[in-house]
């Protein structure tokens, strides 16, 4: 039965192969730069590495969001956002699987009366308008800079050519490690408070976590479909999205790279509090509206010509639609899974502690008078649940 | 990954070499026509032969250099142009070997005193060819100086039409046979064409130079 459930997220890892792995290496692959073979065994071997290695992060701020803690209601959670994207797919629009799950979660918070958390959710919200305007960003800073090396240098066309190769296959590994930091939040991230991994040990020294357990089994389901789909897409769909030059594929890419590793790196974000610089939550965002961004911000910085500017208001009805509908659907499913087919999709005895599970905690309420401090406070917090708690008690 | 970096860098070396055949395209044929006007015929048919050798070695080198970058599918977003740019330029070296040709077989009659102006035409259409080859030479390397070459070409096509127009309105003021002045512009006319056809070719290279901006 528990593998029945886990099937909700592995299909949603599995569509996120199919259609995000267009994003990393469409032009590529289109343009023949790259042969498909290559770019699928990259992507996967990456999209997995991110995932274990680097998951957490991202899966953290979800949970905060909602602790879906019995596997009916994560299994719920994760068809209905999948049906959302793929509805969504269906009708053309542009659609964010985060936002998808993000949605299908606060459905799932209002069925089973388990408070939101504003503070997490509007945080969110916040870095799906931020992360396409970042990548816009990141792309004009590349654009400028690759254009100003590219003039200074006298490199033969050819051997531009072999190092727009190499560049399509690293920026692709990084773009495949990013995918998979930051979006296995959505394929697992629902799974994670009910999982049914144990921890393990590898050789006795490695950890493996129960957590790491099911995130290598979602990247697995996105490399099958890397695998299986992704080459339908980016052979038809991933070309339409953005016909580029190999070395604009390049810069785009990297500059949607850079911002799924930004939203998704614990290291960096270390290095932003051992900085004293404010730092960018953890959160799942949507590979393709931060290629969107940059493509936009590629555009702008050769002129604005050409922008279809229609596409940034499609942008923001995704970002509006996508969260309610995946919400509606999953409500009204958790409804029918709860009295018709009768399955438990909350743990009644954990319900009452949910709201401290997910109690927000922020750092600047943490002070030598606060409330906050009281042992007993902490206690019942979610301690893996608390990156605070790091910065709490650095280790 | 270093297999790609061999192949393309031989590839690299065929285009050079091709481009360097267009260059002693040129230089045979100016030294061709300086040899018929001396009546060096012996020489001349030499230089003739030499010419022809250049034209076969370079169809080859083409063809060769297509048939890889489709094999390999390499520069798929210039692949297009670059074909067109090697084709457009083996027409010049084509018309290069044919107007020596046409000496060879139709033997012109052209009066020492116009020797001068003919030598000059010749040089100044072969000077607008070369600025083809180091305005596509540049495409590869160095796109900045795509310009300067492509503009030094417009500057010799349009000197070439000056001289060609001049000889022409020389011969046909001369007190000759009308078929002989008529015969004369056909030559005059052959190798303006080769200038002619050299702009044609940076015509389309300045396109396909700001395709390649990113």
């Amino acid at each position: 039965m528990i593998w029945f459930f886990l099937l909700s997220g592995l299909f949603l890892g599995w569509s996120l192969g199919a259609n995000d792995a267009a994003n990393i290496f469409g032009t590529a692959v289109g343009t023949r730069m790259v042969r498909f073979k290559v770019a699928a065994l990259i992507a996967s071997i990456f999209v997995i590495l991110g995932a274990v290695i680097s998951g957490a992060g991202t899966t953290e701020t979800l949970g905060s969001l909602g602790a879906v803690n019995a596997l009916a209601g994560s299994f719920t959670v994760a068809l209905m956002a999948g049906i959302t994207v793929a509805w969504m797919t269906r009708l053309n629009l542009p659609v964010s699987t985060s936002q998808a799950v993000v949605g299908a979660i606060i459905g799932w918070n209002i069925f089973t009366n388990s408070p939101t958390d504003l503070s997490v959710l509007f945080k969110i919200m916040g870095t799906w308008v931020f992360s396409p305007i970042l990548a816009a960003v990141f792309a004009i800073i590349l654009f400028l800079i690759f254009k100003r090396y590219l003039g200074s240098i006298r490199i033969h066309m050819l051997q531009l050519d072999a190092y727009t190769r190499l560049g399509l296959i690293v920026v692709g590994a990084f773009g495949a490690y990013s995918l998979g930091a930051n979006n296995i939040a959505n394929v697992m991230g629902v799974f994670v408070p009910a999982s049914p991994f144990r921890d393990l040990s590898l050789f006795g020294t490695v950890g493996f976590s129960g957590t790491q357990q099911l995130f290598l089994l979602g990247s697995i389901a996105i490399a099958v479909g890397i695998y299986t789909y992704s080459y339908r897409v980016m052979t038809t769909v991933g070309n339409d999205i953005f016909k580029l030059t190999p070395i604009l594929a390049l810069i785009v890419v990297l500059s949607k790279s850079l911002v799924l590793f930004v939203f998704a790196s614990k290291g960096l974000e270390n290095i932003l509090i051992s900085l004293h610089l404010p730092t960018l939550p953890l959160v799942p965002v949507s590979s393709s509206q931060a290629i969107i961004g940059a493509i936009i911000g590629v555009g702008i910085v050769k002129g604005g010509k050409g922008i279809n500017y229609q596409i940034l208001g499609r942008i923001a009805f995704g970002w509006v639609v996508t969260p309610i509908i995946a919400g509606v659907f999953s409500f009204i499913a958790l409804f029918f899974v709860q009295n018709v087919f009768e399955q438990e999709v909350v743990r009644k005895d954990q319900k009452d502690n949910i709201s401290s599970i997910v109690k927000p905690v922020d750092v600047k309420d943490w002070t030598l008078d606060s409330e906050f401090l009281d042992i007993r406070d902490i206690s019942q917090t979610n301690i893996t649940n608390n990156k605070y708690m790091r910065k709490i008690c650095p280790q | 990954m270093a297999v790609v970096f061999k192949k393309n860098k031989e590839l690299e070396a065929q285009i050079d070499e091709y481009l360097d055949l267009l260059i002693r395209g040129g230089l045979v044929f100016k030294q061709g026509v300086k040899l018929y006007l001396e009546e060096r015929n012996e020489e001349f048919e030499d230089q003739l032969q030499e010419l022809r050798r250049i034209e076969e070695k370079g169809d080859d080198l083409r063809r060769h250099i297509e048939t890889n970058l489709y094999l390999k599918t390499l520069i798929p977003e210039s692949r297009g142009d670059v074909l067109g740019l090697l084709e457009s330029a083996d027409k010049v070296l084509n018309m290069i070997t044919e107007n020596l040709l046409e000496f060879s077989v139709e033997i012109p009659e052209i009066p020492k005193d116009l020797h001068p102006v003919f030598l000059d035409l010749s040089k100044h259409a072969i000077d607008a060819s070369d600025g083809m080859v180091k305005a596509i030479r540049a495409y590869f390397r160095d796109l900045a100086a795509v310009r300067d070459n492509i503009n030094q070409v417009l500057f010799y096509r349009k000197e070439t039409n000056k001289i060609a127009e001049k000889f022409k309105r020389f011969v046909f003021r001369q007190d000759l046979r009308l078929s002989h002045r008529i015969h004369m512009r056909y030559f005059a006319y052959h190798i303006e064409q080769i200038a002619e056809e050299s702009e044609d070719v940076c015509d389309r290279l300045a396109i396909a130079t700001i395709k390649r901006y990113i």
